[in-house]
């Protein structure tokens, strides 16, 4: 057995001491942010990204010839789970106006929004994979940006966002997303949402790539905080959710619009036939196909089936070649691998330092930078601490942040990261946190517009499934707010667009197409999808798994 | 090198041998589980992996989450996959908020007799039963804050002799805190007048017209707040 003193084994405690023995040093100096030629040396040279070996030409469908990552690729070119004719289109189980997809914080928004507009509350419907709330939003602990400071504008805003996703972005929902900030803000504090407050004001904090302190937070539950306030509500307004049915295909009418989706009972194995006038994806992002082999900060559901069902259905994607890594992933103990550690740490001032205790990049870049900058440390620099389990990463020196904000400032605003590291016997306000990059954030997705409709009529999309908002790259707390914004569009989007729609026979002839299309391209058969699960079984145990015939 | 060293659980009553060092949800899956209900965040946010267990030997029944403890040899253990906790409903825009509100809407706090079993259940470690005391004489700052990390995972509901859904009651407490105690922001107002009669639409209009060259210039002069 390894000698363990207070959560660390032995060895590593000899590292630690030396970030002990220039911790009081570090506290008023940082090291300067990179130019803007150095951020793209850095990046090129190794950010996973970078590296031509992760992607590829994905070979059919409207993106055709456009570079992502290959378990992106592997997704779209699988062959769909169903086979069209095995089902009865005839039999509609529920009739809406507005079918949301996803129940997590983009789709909640949507359904209460296109409620406000007029629709109905047996006209819409929520159908989720697993519960309402289960979304990689309830677990996003940093915040919200909103630019309400007199120090800042949505024009310094609009800035941070384009230039942290390498001017890439569509600029129209890059504005979109800033100037809908304060709305936000505002609709949630109606609801209830309690936001950090210090003397009568917001307590605003800057993240990574952010010129301004605008981040809002509520502890570091913020995504729960807003999440569960919004669950309540939409509960409280009677919206239906159905739990444990995912979507698996979208529907079209005989005139080629979005018409609702084909459930399927996660339980029962059974399908219903979810028949709208207007569909909103709001499934979430990848984080479950562990790009590259990286852990992941994603919940259970992130398998990107959104994506499937919109590209079968001839929508379009945008930025889907450039993947997210958080620059912070818990990298010990072994298990929380890859667990987030919220950019919230180094908002408070924490500090990334290397085996020597030497600080080696500005605590605060944009996220690819800083991950680009923690990987430089422990390759080619050699200068991480490897876990028992083999696992480098960089120390995250939080004990800091009680020195910059005085003693209790890591459990009043860190009581999450404190909980997650006090089960596993580290005190992070006494110790440093060994972290690493873990994969975070789809940054691309379905290609929509300002109104959050998507090249093909009578879909819409919010929150990470779509793409455009964040360019190449997206900044910390402007993905609680996507969701906020473009759910909020695309519920007002989808009320109005239901109101004026015929819908004509309902079809699964795109499916078809699709396959057809995989045939003409030479793709043979070696997967299905959408994924809906990871696999985590043993591989013995998979190797034995009988499936009985009756 | 060293085989791992194992440790047996029992899973819903059955023995299964995984290695030491994983977590109750990862040792279930190594043990050829596949989730559908029973998980969800896997980081301890979500409230889906409540589980109960009782260790070998001992009469005690403890609760915790599956996806943040460490699996010890010679648990028994079971995932709860729903909670059929009971839920008020209500309209928050006609609540107005008086000692007996939270009462009101669930009647069954002043059932509780104060045996702290909630406290002991509740996986987050919070003071649920000093915020049911504070729930019944209508305390709302002290129940927001106190549950204020509540995942809603209901241990402490299926747990309670009194049939209390804390869980709820604090839902409400928080929501009418935000809304009626918490003080609205004058800056977030003020910024709102003037997004909607367009004070920065210009210089908006001016960052949208930009090609990238201009942008980037634009970009690297920002001044970042908190910087020397």
């Amino acid at each position: 057995m390894i000698e363990m003193i207070d959560g660390y084994p032995k060895y590593m405690r000899e590292s630690i001491k030396k970030v002990e023995e220039t911790r009081q040093d570090r506290v008023d100096k940082l090291p300067k942010p990179m130019s803007m030629s150095e951020r793209k040396k850095i990046l090129n040279k190794f950010h996973p990204d970078f590296d031509p070996k992760g992607k590829r030409k994905v070979r059919t469908g409207p993106n055709k010839g456009d570079i992502v990552p290959n378990e992106v690729a592997d997704l779209l070119e699988a062959y769909p789970s169903i086979a069209p004719k095995d089902i009865d289109l005839s039999n509609i189980d529920y009739d809406v106006d507005v079918l949301v997809i996803g129940g997590g914080m983009a789709g909640t928004v949507a359904a209460l929004w296109a409620l406000k507009e007029g629709i109905k509350k047996d006209k819409i419907l929520i159908t989720t994979k697993l519960r309402h709330g289960d979304s990689n939003s309830i677990k996003a602990q940093g915040g919200i940006q909103c630019a309400d400071r007199e120090e800042d504008s949505p024009a310094m805003h609009y800035l941070d966002v384009i230039g942290g996703g390498h001017f890439a972005n569509k600029p129209e929902l890059a504005r979109a997303l800033v100037t809908d900030a304060p709305k936000i803000l505002d609709w949630h504090e109606d609801l209830g949402v309690m936001y950090d407050r210090d003397n009568g004001k917001y307590l605003e904090l800057s993240g990574g790539g952010t010129s301004r302190f605008r981040l809002h937070s509520a502890k570091d539950y913020t995504g729960l905080e807003i999440m569960r306030v919004l669950r309540d509500e939409s509960i409280n307004q009677g919206i239906e959710v159905i739990e444990f049915a995912s979507a698996i295909e979208l529907l079209l009418d005989d005139g080629g619009k979005v018409a609702g989706a084909l459930l399927y009972n996660m339980e029962t194995e059974e399908y219903s036939i979810a028949r709208a006038k207007s569909t909103i994806l709001a499934t979430g992002g990848f984080g479950r196909l562990h790009i590259q082999s990286y852990p992941t900060t994603n919940h259970y559901g992130a398998t990107a089936d959104g994506l499937v069902m919109a590209y079968r259905a001839g929508a379009n994607f945008v930025d889907m070649d450039t993947v997210q890594y958080h620059p912070t992933g818990a990298a010990y103990p072994e298990q929380i691998v890859g667990q987030l550690i919220t950019e919230k740490v180094r908002g408070l001032g924490g500090q990334p330092v290397n085996k020597d205790g030497k600080q080696f990049v500005f605590p605060l870049e944009p996220r690819d930078v800083e991950a680009a900058a923690i990987i430089r440390e422990c390759t080619e620099r050699n200068k991480g601490v490897k876990s028992p389990t083999g696992m480098v990463g960089i120390w995250l020196d939080t004990p800091i942040i009680e020195i910059i904000h005085g003693k209790g400032a890591v459990k009043e605003n860190l009581h999450a990261i404190y909980r997650m590291y006090e089960r596993f016997d580290i005190d992070v306000t006494k110790d440093p946190i060994l972290v690493f990059p873990t994969l975070h954030y789809q940054n691309g997705g379905v290609e929509i517009d300002v109104n959050a409709a998507t090249s093909v009529a009578g879909l819409f999309a919010a929150g990470e499934v779509e793409g455009g908002v964040h360019g190449k790259n997206r900044l910390m707390g402007n993905s609680l707010l996507d969701c906020n914004v473009f759910g909020l569009r695309a519920g007002i989007s989808a009320a109005k667009h239901a109101k004026k729609t015929k819908l004509g026979k309902l079809t699964l002839q795109h499916v078809e197409k699709y396959t057809k299309n995989l045939e003409k391209n030479k793709i043979k058969p070696k997967m299905r999808s959408p994924m809906l699960l990871p696999e985590y079984r043993e591989e013995d145990v998979l190797a034995r798994r009988l499936r009985l015939s009756t | 090198m060293a085989e791992t060293e194992k440790i047996t659980i029992y899973a819903m009553g059955k023995a299964y041998k995984v290695p030491a060092g994983l977590t109750i949800m990862s040792a279930l899956e190594y043990a050829g589980y596949q989730y559908i209900r029973g998980c969800g965040c896997r980081s301890g946010y979500c409230g889906g992996c409540a589980t109960i267990y009782r260790r070998e030997g001992d009469y005690k029944l403890y609760t915790d989450l599956a996806c943040q403890t460490p699996a010890e040899d010679g648990m028994y253990l079971v995932q709860l996959p729903f909670v059929p906790a009971n839920k008020s409903i209500y309209d928050l825009d006609k609540i107005e908020p008086m000692e007996t509100t939270l009462v009101e809407h669930y009647p069954e706090i002043v059932k509780c007799v104060s045996c702290n079993t909630c406290t002991k259940a509740c996986p987050q470690d919070l003071d649920v039963m000093y915020f049911i005391q504070a729930a019944k004489i209508g305390d709302f700052k002290e129940v927001a804050e106190l549950s204020f990390d509540c995942i809603q995972c209901g241990l402490c509901a299926v747990r309670c002799p009194a049939d209390i859904a804390h869980y709820h009651v604090a839902q409400l407490a928080r929501r009418i805190y935000g809304k009626f105690i918490n003080e609205k922001v004058e800056q977030l107002t003020k910024r709102l007048n003037e997004i909607e009669k367009g004070v920065y639409d210009k210089e908006l209009n001016k960052l949208m017209k930009m090609n990238k060259a201009m942008l980037e210039k634009a970009y690297k002069k920002r001044k970042i707040e908190g910087t020397k």
